[in-house]
C-alpha cells in the first residue's frame, strides 16, 4: 500500500509542479512529510541537499531520493515514473500540435514573440549560477570584495575556450571541477 | 515531419550524458541542449530549440524531462519521447540511489563540496556561450519590440524574482496583440 500512495503522491506532484523544479519542493514537503507523515522534516531537508548537490532535474531526484529511503528500488521506480507520468502527457500533445501548426505564418509571429523572453529566462538562470560561483550568494547580497578569484578565473578560461573552439559543454563543465578543485587542493584550502 | 529510427541510440545517449552532467536546474540544462542538437548534431534549428523552450515552460513538471519528451517526439515519434525521457531520468535515478545509502559520507566530503562550487563557474560559462549566441540572433532581428522585450525579461525575472512561467505568458499575450496588429494591417494594405 505505501506503492501506492507513493505513486499516487508523485502524480500530484508532477501535475501541480508548475513553472520547474524548485515549484515541486513544498509539494513533496506537503504529500510526504504533512500528508502521509512518511518522512521528517529534518530528512526532507537532507533531501533537499541531496538534490540539489546532484546532476539531473530536482523533482527527479526528489522523488528518487524519498522512493528510496522508503521502499528501495521498487519505490524508486514508482515514484520517478508518477512525478514525470503528466508531464510526458502534456508535452507529448504540445509537441504534437507544435510539429502540425510551427509553420503556420500566424503561430510563427506569435512564437517570435516567445523567443526573445526564452533568450533572457536563460541569460537570468546563468547569472544566478555565476552569482552563487563566484559570491556564494545571489545579487542583492553580493559584496564585491568578497569575489572569489579561482572560480572568477575558471569562468573566463572557461568562456574563452568554449567561444574559441567550440568545445563540449560537458567536457568544460567536468573540467572546472577538476581543475578548480586542484588549485583548492593545492591551496591547501580543502 | 519524419520519423527516423537510426537515431535512438545517439538520442539516448546525448540525453544520458547532458543529465548525468546537468547541475543546478533547468534552464542551464536547455543551454547544454541548445549547445548539443543545434550546434553539434544540427538536429534542430536554434528557433525551434527556442520553442521548444518556451513550450516546457508552460507545462508542469520538470523542464529537462518536458524538453526531453518534444526534442524526443520531433525525432522518432512517441518512441522517440519515450527514449529520450529514459535517458533524462536514468542517470539521477542511479546517482541519487547510491547517494541516498552513502548519504553521510557524501555530505561530508570536503573535495566533493569544493568540486561541485566551482563547477559552478564551468555552468556559468556554458550558459553565457549560449545565451550570447542567442541574443545576437535576437538584435540581428533588428525589431525594437524583440530587443525591448528580451532585456525587459531579464530584469522582470531577475532582479525582480518574476516566475518564469509568468513572463512565457506576458509574451503569449504579446505575440497574439502583435499577431493581431499584422494581420489587420494586411487586411487595410489589400483594401
Amino acid at each position: 500500500m505505501l506503492l501506492l500512495k507513493l505513486f499516487f503522491a508523485f502524480i500530484q506532484v508532477g501535475i501541480f509542479s508548475v513553472g520547474g523544479g524548485y515549484a515541486a519542493i513544498p509539494l513533496i514537503q506537503e504529500q510526504i512529510v504533512n500528508i502521509y507523515g512518511l518522512m521528517t522534516m529534518e530528512e526532507f531537508s537532507d533531501l533537499i541537499t541531496v538534490a540539489e548537490m546532484t546532476p539531473g532535474p530536482i523533482s527527479i531526484n526528489a522523488a528518487t531520493f524519498v522512493g528510496m529511503r522508503l521502499a528501495g528500488i521498487p519505490g524508486v521506480l514508482l515514484c520517478s515514473v508518477g512525478c514525470i507520468i503528466p508531464s510526458f502527457c502534456i508535452c507529448l500533445t504540445l509537441a504534437h500540435f507544435y510539429y502540425k501548426y510551427r509553420t503556420v505564418s500566424g503561430v510563427q509571429v506569435v512564437l517570435g514573440a516567445m523567443r526573445p523572453a526564452v533568450v533572457a529566462l536563460i541569460g537570468s538562470a546563468g547569472a544566478t549560477i555565476l552569482m552563487l560561483g563566484l559570491f556564494r550568494t545571489d545579487i542583492q547580497n553580493a559584496v564585491l570584495g568578497d569575489i572569489r578569484l579561482v572560480e572568477f578565473g575558471i569562468f573566463v578560461v572557461a568562456l574563452f575556450i568554449l567561444r574559441k573552439f567550440k568545445t563540449s559543454a560537458i567536457s568544460v563543465i567536468l573540467g572546472s571541477g577538476v581543475v578548480g578543485t586542484l588549485i583548492y587542493a593545492l591551496m591547501g584550502a580543502v | 515531419m519524419k520519423k527516423d529510427y537510426s537515431k535512438l541510440g545517439t538520442l539516448f545517449k546525448s540525453m544520458f550524458m547532458l543529465s548525468a552532467c546537468t547541475f543546478g536546474g533547468g534552464f542551464v540544462i536547455v543551454s547544454l541542449m541548445k549547445k548539443k542538437f543545434v550546434e553539434e548534431l544540427k538536429w534542430l534549428e536554434e528557433d525551434e530549440m527556442l520553442d521548444v523552450t518556451a513550450i516546457t515552460q508552460s507545462a508542469p513538471g520538470p523542464l529537462p524531462v518536458n524538453a526531453s519528451v518534444i526534442i524526443g517526439y520531433r525525432m522518432a515519434g512517441v518512441i522517440g519521447s519515450l527514449t529520450a525521457t529514459l535517458g533524462t531520468i536514468l542517470p539521477p535515478m542511479i546517482i541519487i540511489s547510491i547517494i541516498s545509502v552513502f548519504y553521510e559520507q557524501f555530505r561530508t566530503n570536503p573535495y566533493i563540496a569544493v568540486a561541485l562550487q566551482v563547477m559552478r563557474a564551468g555552468v556559468a560559462a556554458v550558459i553565457f556561450d549560449v545565451v550570447i549566441n542567442l541574443a545576437q540572433n535576437v538584435l540581428k532581428t533588428k525589431r525594437v519590440l524583440y530587443i525591448a522585450m528580451m532585456l525587459i525579461a531579464f530584469i522582470a525575472t531577475y532582479l525582480l524574482g518574476i516566475s518564469a512561467m509568468m513572463i512565457i505568458f506576458v509574451c503569449l499575450g504579446i505575440g497574439l496583440a502583435d499577431l493581431a496588429v499584422t494581420l489587420y494591417k494586411k487586411k487595410k494594405g489589400g483594401v
